[in-house]
């Protein structure tokens, strides 16, 4: 509704130019200024006039003495768009015209969607990145503007792709290192820059290792450290699924994994095969035979 | 004025059956009401524990305990925990809803009698049975209660190193354009629909891919040939709701009075949040035999690993055939809380005309305690 408003000013007020006959009165209207600039309105004619300047995020009102110019300081009018400059006396419009608020100068910020969050390792075009550019006003900026995307990440050299925005949007995707860390993702145009961290996480499990030893009356079965084909320790708190088959019977235990590695004691009946898996992947059998 | 007839004629009605229900109330209401006693005289072992059921029913505690033979075994107390639980547990809020009594061995002057007692709780009804032994003193017959006693696990600390994940999300006076926290990536592993004389079931199996917790949950919708839905169903309590990395849950969806020849297609919509989890309590499933038909069943024990006392365990199976097809997916809510490192038994039924195709089975137990998340 708030929005709504300026318009239907500008309408009501658009409705009322056929009736200027009152007086004289004529605006000097530039056809586009730089938001937040200072800038002037030159008039002519003679009286007192009103002028407003209605836009899609903004409205003015000024008291005009006809003949003189209208100043705006700087920062008056900063929002981008079209807008319609109207002169008002005795509640007849005098004149009317139109100009456009640009976008002013160099970017000032950025708004940087960097997605995923969190995605596995060597994965090819697995990060995304979609940069805004805005100005000091956060008008975004359409013009054509340079935009650097860096990933720099736990291993090898960072990854740096320049693109050029359309209509103020960059956007690039880039690949997942094979060394599991925190990524820094940076976006910058000009000297306006915003960064997000990724966090590169390891893959499956490579290869699922399990051994057996005797301990007391159960058997303590233990996994080797686990690693992604890559390398990278799998995340503790990882699930391995421990199944122990002994003459029709089973006994399961979900357990994560602590400091790379999963154990657990199960009772321990000569010739029971035990196994392990850790989501789709599937480990090593054991027959346990009362030994290591 | 016909209508005016009939309203008076039901208000009449109920003025007089209103009446009739105060002055000669039935001896189940006037019991529910406080009023008279629903007791016979315990002439008979059968007498004796239908009023032990009725006084549990009824939650007259004091005078079920001190209607039994053995009461000075043990106090009224330590009868009511038997019965409700001593720790916080589905016992704690289910109430006795009814009980079936049959007679095993009657001598003259001490009587067997089983004693099924079906409870209704806020997650379904779940049923117990206690083998009762009576004596008779003169012409009444008392029973001797079964105390069954919940192991109490020593007085100790037990460290607990597991891993806990939290999650910081974004601020809600953050810009838009803020970096969030990804929801974790899940996957349906396996999935099949089945047709049954109640309706259609969708098993299937989900897997968190991601290396933190997640929250799940699966939607299906059936489509018929012609593309309109025909029912869309959530997996309910019947799948593992927290998932911790690389762990897998059944889910198991139900469409009663659907037939599969209708549908077409069926749509899966897993979904699943970021969630802050504890990689306690582990619990280790012991003992898993299948038993088969007739009356086929999983049965094993639950044995915590951790020190936490778990009010609440719902256990999950999943039934494959050799081929490691889904045949069947079950559980049981454990009525008691489960003590560390204290086995409790369950039981989960298989549908007889299933029971013949299975295989092999796995089983998961989702917890929840008074402090967990």
């Amino acid at each position: 509704m708030k929005s709504a408003l300026p318009l239907l000013l500008a309408a009501f007020l658009m409705t009322a130019a056929p009736a200027l006959t009152a007086q004289s009165g004529s605006l000097g209207l530039p056809q586009s200024i730089a938001a937040g600039s200072a800038f002037s309105i030159p008039t002519a004619g003679s009286g007192q006039a009103v002028l407003y300047i209605v836009g899609p995020a903004q409205a003015l009102r000024r008291d005009v003495q006809l003949g003189e110019p209208v100043s705006f300081p700087a920062g008056v009018l900063f929002n981008a768009g079209h807008y319609l400059a109207i002169l008002v006396a005795q509640g007849s419009s005098l004149d009317a015209g139109q100009f456009d608020v640009v976008p002013a100068g160099p970017p000032a910020s950025l708004s940087f969607l960097a997605e995923p969050s969190r995605l596995p390792v060597e994965l090819q075009g697995g990060v995304s990145g979609t940069a805004y550019v805005f100005d000091a006003w956060r008008n975004l900026i359409v013009a054509p503007l340079p935009v650097t995307f860096q990933l720099e990440q736990a291993s090898g050299s960072p990854q740096t792709q320049t693109v050029t925005t359309r209509n103020g949007v960059a956007w690039t995707r880039m690949n997942s290192a094979s060394k599991e860390g925190a990524a820094t993702f940076v976006a910058r145009a000009d000297s306006a820059a915003a960064t997000r961290v990724i966090q590169e996480v390891p893959g499956d499990p490579c290869n699922l290792t399990i051994t057996a030893q005797p301990d007391g009356q159960q058997v303590r079965i233990e996994t080797a450290p686990l690693r992604d084909c890559s390398g990278n320790p799998i995340p503790d708190g990882t699930i391995v699924t421990f199944t122990e088959n002994y003459n029709g019977m089973q006994s399961t235990v979900d357990v994560p994994l602590r400091h790379d590695v999963a154990r657990v004691d199960m009772p321990a009946f000569i010739g029971a095969t035990i196994s392990a898996a850790s989501g789709v992947v599937a480990g090593n059998q054991i027959r346990w035979g009362g030994s290591r | 004025m016909k209508g005016a007839l009939l309203a008076l004629f039901i208000a009449a009605a109920t003025v007089a059956l209103i009446v009739d229900g105060t002055l000669r109330p039935i001896p189940s209401a006037l019991a529910y009401a406080g009023g008279e006693t629903l007791l016979r005289t315990p002439s008979t072992p059968e007498a004796a524990v239908e009023n032990l059921g009725d006084q549990i029913r009824l939650q007259q505690w004091q005078k079920a305990w001190s209607s039994l033979a053995n009461k000075a075994q043990f106090t009224e107390p330590e009868f009511v925990h038997d019965l409700t639980g001593y720790f916080l547990s589905l016992r704690t809020y289910a109430m006795l809803d009814n009980f079936e009594v049959f007679p095993l061995h009657e001598s003259a002057d001490g009587a067997d009698v089983l004693m099924k007692l079906y409870w209704a709780s806020v997650v379904g009804p779940f049923e117990e049975s206690r083998q009762l032994h009576l004596v008779r003193q003169g012409d009444r017959w008392l029973v001797e209660w079964p105390l069954v006693k919940e192991r109490h696990v020593p007085p100790q600390v037990i460290p607990v190193d597991y891993m806990r994940w939290d999650v910081i999300n974004r601020g809600p006076g953050d810009d838009w354009g803020a970096q969030n926290v990804a929801a974790p990536h899940v996957r349906i592993v396996d999935m099949r629909p089945i047709n049954r004389a109640e309706g259609v079931f969708v098993l299937g199996e989900l897997l968190n891919d991601d290396v933190v917790p997640a929250w799940v949950s699966v939607r299906a919708t059936l489509v018929a040939k012609n593309g309109a839905a025909i029912a869309s169903e959530g997996s309910f309590d019947m799948i593992l709701h927290r998932l911790l990395p690389k762990q897998v849950t059944p889910f198991l969806i139900r469409f009663p009075n659907v037939d599969l020849s209708q549908v077409d297609k069926i749509r899966m919509d897993p979904s699943a949040e970021l969630v802050s989890a504890s990689a306690d309590p582990v619990i280790e499933i012991q003992n898993q035999k299948y038993n088969p038909a007739p009356d086929a069943s999983l049965t094993g024990q639950l044995s915590s690993q951790s020190g936490e006392v778990i009010g609440f365990a719902h256990v999950l199976s999943t039934f494959y055939d050799r081929n490691g097809q889904l045949v069947w997916i079950a559980g049981q809510y454990m009525s008691r809380a489960l003590l560390p490192q204290t086995p409790m038994d369950f039981r989960i039924s298989v549908p007889q005309d299933l029971a013949g195709q299975v295989s092999s089975e796995r089983t998961e137990v989702a917890t929840f305690s008074e402090d967990s998340e």
